[in-house]
């Protein structure tokens, strides 16, 4: 027992446990036919999502298949694999939004995802959308209007700011869901391919508020197709091949691994 | 290695070691009700930012609100009162109609749009860690500021058709504040039972249609037990049901040519209805709350 406290007590100066993934298996319930012989690969996964206004009847998909690590202080975690591996899905019950079916994602905070979008109404004011989308976060009414310019200011869209959100052009509109969901940090932050917004100037600048999140949060985990954000931002990354964890280490070994994969 | 210390070497005994606890676990009641009160602007702004975004798509979105009630009311005079005359012994069977009309819409409109507060707010609930009862709460708001809008329209056909404007009309808050809280208790339950099974949606508007011809909307409950002379039990089923209960006492704020007045022990039902319905169905969606989101 005093081993393990001093174990403890070293730890929690360096590279303490943040998360602790155990076993994690996240299921999948859609309506929609069973398709015969199919696999879980991602075409006839999208078929069966698609048509299931068909035949009633209950499917299960199995998203992700007995993940287990350790993620501590201090780390950047990239997550990789191809679309449809499960990437997203842990991402997700790491975030406690997706209930596990087997297994536990342990943590001493609420990790939160990067992102805002599904609490905004775009046919309300960017103004509204700041204000539903701050409380959704958890924001008080308070602290949004503490951060109204700041966010407005980042996001770079002046008086459109009255406008409603439908009358903006793409990147206003990514540029102002990047704002919102960026101006709160997070102990432990998971990022799903918010990389990929905007022009170049607002990738610079979103890419730098990354980073400062990154500071100042405890953990980051990074969902990305794109090998060179995961290998500037993270120090770890994670290969997750359909739904099972199959390589974890420092960052430009297992990118290596998984590009000698890819590539063949 | 002894066995202690490959039990003690696991994910869960390290997760213990440093005081992590497993995600997603049931919240404890009064943790859950401190975090439903301080998400309290979030459900206010969010039924509001919904009532918005409805006016900004159409400006019929709001009058339907009230027409979709006032044609249903038509036609209802038009089966119940010319055709089957239900309007004998009633002496002013437009107010009758109208109020019990508008006043079962509210219970059914709280309850179909609260059913639907989760399973048709999954990419929310996918996306963003709250207590998940904010989202029927938030129903439940849009829906009272909904029906305030038609109390108005109710109020002035009510005085439209020759009721007296009378101190009476003071006990229609009570009678909303009660059928609020014994609605939002139904909507809540509904809100679990069709995040787990999503075919309730579909089953709900018979339900409440069945329930509506049986709670007095367009007949009075009173003169029809005395004229067919039914048994108790039945009765008192048909007199006890919610539904049947706030439509009578709404009507006997409204109306002042009502001769069948509810006895006062209406009023301790409606108060119970109330207070039973509501922690019932929060209760019972509280139960389930690590789980929504899966299906």
């Amino acid at each position: 027992m005093a081993v393990a406290d001093q174990q403890a007590a070293v730890a929690s100066v360096v590279g303490k446990p943040t998360v602790i993934v155990d076993d994690l298996h996240i299921t999948y319930r859609v309506m929609g036919p069973r398709p015969a012989g199919a696999q879980a690969d991602g075409a006839s996964a999208l078929r069966r999502v698609l048509s299931r206004k068909g035949s009633p009847g209950l499917r299960e998909i199995k998203a992700v298949k007995g993940v287990t690590f350790v993620a501590n202080h201090g780390d950047a975690i990239g997550l990789i694999g191809r679309n449809g591996s499960g990437k997203s899905t842990l991402l997700r019950a790491i975030a406690g939004l997706l209930p596990p079916e087997k297994g536990a994602v342990y943590t001493d905070c609420q990790p939160s995802l990067l992102g805002v979008n599904a609490a905004l109404i775009n046919s309300l004011s960017g103004e509204q959308n700041i204000l539903l989308g701050g409380l959704a976060m958890g924001m008080t009414p308070g602290e949004v209007k503490e951060k109204f310019t700041s966010i407005v200011d980042f996001a770079g869209i002046g008086d459109f700011v009255e406008l409603p959100m439908n009358a903006y052009s793409s990147g206003m509109s990514a540029r102002l869901r990047f704002a919102i969901a960026a101006s709160v940090s997070h102990d432990v932050l998971l990022i799903d391919e918010a990389l990929a917004t905007g022009d170049a100037e607002f990738r610079r600048k979103s890419e730098a508020r990354i980073r400062e999140l990154r500071d100042e949060a405890g953990t980051v985990f990074v969902v990305s197709h794109s090998l060179g954000v995961i290998r500037e931002t993270c120090n770890r990354a994670i290969w997750i091949d359909a739904g099972t964890l199959k390589m974890d280490g420092d960052v430009n070994e297992v990118l290596a691994a998984y590009e000698a994969v890819v590539e063949k | 290695m002894t066995t202690s210390d490959l039990e003690r070497s696991g994910p869960a005994a390290l997760a213990d070691r440093h005081g992590l606890t497993p995600i997603g676990q049931q919240p404890a009641l009064r943790a859950y009700m401190a975090s439903l009160w301080e998400r309290r602007y979030f459900m206010w702004t969010f039924a509001r930012s919904r009532i918005a975004a409805e006016n900004a798509e159409s400006r019929l979105g709001q009058l339907w609100q009230v027409l979709n009630p006032l044609l249903n009311a038509a036609v209802y005079y038009l089966v119940f009162g010319v055709i089957l005359g239900a309007n004998k012994n009633i002496e002013n069977y437009i107010a009758f109609l109208i109020t019990g009309v508008f006043i079962f819409a509210f219970t059914q409109r709280t309850i179909m749009s609260g059913s639907r507060s989760i399973s048709g707010n999954l990419g929310l609930v996918r996306a963003l860690h709250f207590p998940r009862a904010v989202l029927p709460f938030a129903k439940v708001i849009e829906e009272l500021i909904k029906t305030g809008t038609s109390l108005i329209v109710l109020a002035v056909i009510v005085l439209a058709t020759g009721e007296p404007l009378t101190g009476q009309w003071l006990l229609l808050a009570p009678v909303i504040l009660l059928q609020l809280m014994f609605s939002a208790g139904l909507a809540l339950l509904f809100a679990r039972l069709t995040a787990d099974v999503r075919d309730i949606a579909q089953f709900l508007p018979f339900a409440l249609r069945i329930w509506m011809y049986l709670s007095g909307v367009m007949y009075s409950i009173r003169l029809f037990v005395e004229d067919r002379d039914v048994s108790p039990v039945i009765e008192w089923v048909l007199i006890g049901n919610p539904a049947a209960v706030y439509i009578e006492l709404a009507r006997d704020a409204l109306m002042a040519t009502d001769q069948t007045n509810a006895p006062i022990w209406t009023w301790y039902l409606a108060i119970g209805w109330a207070v039973v319905m509501l922690p019932l169905g929060f209760l019972f969606f509280w139960r389930a709350e690590a789980r929504y989101g899966r299906g």
